[in-house]
């Protein structure tokens, strides 16, 4: 039986779909069955990130409508077996997808995979409610700015009402030069106010955008400071213990962050 | 007639009028007995009204009882009710009596969207972050930061207070007061409670050590005693 993960965040355009794309990878690179799963109806953009566009046939409503099989509408990853991908519908109404169809789908999908990665619409109306509903646990993505945080707060909230595993944070395109200067929140503060688990960090890279247009997630680079970030946030979802990378440029821990990482069964 | 005890005996005072009223005998009794003795303690016109405070020792009234009472004395000159007081209360309003005196304890984090509403006291073991609201119709303590909005005294209790481990709260409110944080960006400050300063005609952030002198009946349940 496989694990099925939410990536919600409330606020539109923190990186949800690229750190489903990216944790989903470095899970597979790890020798885990993966099948990414695109809940945002009508604003699909997971395959294009993974570079699977061209090969859509069949979407998820199309599951849930009984047009096809689950199995006929998975998208095996072009660059390796253990990687899947369930495409959003991009013409349907968000109405097509229920919480109950989700329930479905996840269950069915965990008996073949060892992970399930769910990618969450922003907003916190149906869209949202279909993505948590098959979720064992969740993953609140966040960036280092007061609104962004107000929301995660606000979803970490709803997820508490949910019977999903207390939420854990990711922290994304943290760019240095402002925390230091006190531009930007920094991790510990953010950390302080939601309260909950820090899964990772990850900075604000160019490369992670250019290697999406790619359509190559980072994490397939092997030495990158992004994909170095993703792979250590897929170590500790397997229950390793891994220390947090240093955001600066020298070497050592990342000072602010007093948090070290427990493992979890 | 004479021998028996007094249905109503009248005391005055440097106040007023003190009656007080038999609470063995029947309540038509009472009403036949009271108008008959403010009859006979008639006062003129031209003197000042007179303030009649009414004890009824164990005698429980209901609404409509009181209004009879009330008919009586207002029926007489230059009289006016100042209170009327027993010695017992209905279970149902001791129950809620008792619901706005008690402490409800709670843990947990109270977080953006979400609001917290109690009936008497609340302790909240956590915080209140940005964007949430904890409410009280009595006095709210938080064992946590509050960055959010806290109201006390929802029902107008100009006493209650607010204390909080850690304040940066983006809105105080105390009764129908409300005080918020400045425009600028501030540090918070530990160990410190909000009430209202009547004198000020507003709120009032302390030390949580001056709670003793500002309200110090607020240790004890005897305040709501008196207020309830
Ligand atoms: N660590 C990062 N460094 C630089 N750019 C990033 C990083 N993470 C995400 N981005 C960029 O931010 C933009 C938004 O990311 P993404 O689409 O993953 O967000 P989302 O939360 O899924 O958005 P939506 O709410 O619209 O679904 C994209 O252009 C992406 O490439
Ligand atoms: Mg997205």
């Amino acid at each position: 039986m496989g694990e099925s993960i939410v990536i919600t965040s409330g606020k539109g355009g923190v990186g949800k779909t690229t750190t489903t794309a990216n944790v989903g990878t470095a899970l597979a690179l790890m020798g885990k069955k993966v099948c990414l799963v695109d809940t945002d109806i009508g604003l699909r953009n997971l395959d294009v990130v993974m570079g699977l566009e061209n090969r859509i046939i069949y979407d998820i409503v199309d599951v849930i409508q009984e047009r096809c099989k689950l199995k006929q509408a998975l998208i095996k990853d072009k660059r390796f077996e253990a990687l899947s991908l369930l495409p959003a519908a991009q013409t349907s109404d968000k109405s097509d997808l229920t919480p109950e169809g989700m329930v479905k789908i996840v269950q069915e999908l965990k008996q073949d995979f060892d992970y399930i990665i769910i990618d969450c619409p922003a907003g916190i109306e149906q869209g949202y409610k279909n993505a948590v509903a098959g979720a064992d646990k969740a993953i609140v993505v966040t960036t280092p700015e007061k609104s962004s945080v107000r929301d995660a707060d606000r979803i970490i909230g709803l997820l508490e009402q949910e019977d999903i595993e207390s939420p854990r944070l990711i922290v994304n395109r943290i760019r240095n030069h402002m925390v230091e200067q006190g531009d930007m929140l920094d991790v510990d503060e953010i950390v302080n106010i939601l309260s909950i688990d820090l899964l990772g960090i990850v900075a604000d890279d160019d490369e992670v955008i250019k290697a999406s247009n790619h359509g190559e997630p980072i994490a397939f680079q092997p030495n990158t400071k992004a994909s170095l970030a993703y792979r250590n946030i897929s170590r500790r979802i397997l229950g390793e213990s891994v220390p947090l990378l240093s955001l600066q440029e020298d070497k050592g821990m990342f000072a602010k962050v007093k948090k070290f990482f427990g493992i979890r069964s | 007639m004479s021998n028996k005890k007094q249905i109503v005996t009248i005391k005055g005072t440097k106040d007023g009028l003190t009656l007080h009223v038999d609470d063995t005998c029947s309540f038509d009794e009472v009403l036949k007995e009271l108008d008959h003795k403010l009859l006979r303690n008639y006062v003129d016109d031209d003197q000042p009204m007179i303030t009649v405070s009414i004890q009824l020792g164990n005698r429980y009234l209901n609404e409509e009882q009181l209004e009879q009472l009330r008919e009586v004395v207002r029926g007489h000159n230059k009289l006016v009710i100042h209170s009327i007081e027993s010695d017992v209360i209905t279970k149902e309003d001791a129950m809620e009596w008792m619901k706005d005196s008690e402490i409800t304890s709670m843990f947990k984090v109270v977080r953006s969207g979400q609001v917290i509403d109690v009936r008497g006291d609340v302790l909240l073991v956590g915080d209140v972050n940005p964007g949430g609201k904890i409410a009280a119709t009595g006095n709210i303590y938080v064992m946590g930061h509050l960055r959010g909005i806290a109201h006390a005294g929802i029902n107008g209790d100009t006493n209650a207070i607010i204390a909080a481990s850690y304040m940066k709260p983006s809105q105080l409110r105390i009764a129908n007061y409300i005080s918020r944080s400045p425009d600028y960006d501030t540090e918070g400050v530990y160990m410190e409670c909000g009430y209202i300063d009547l004198n000020q005609e507003k709120i009032i952030i302390d030390r949580l050590q001056l709670l003793n002198q500002k309200r110090p009946d607020l240790s004890g349940l005897e305040r709501r005693m008196l207020n309830g």
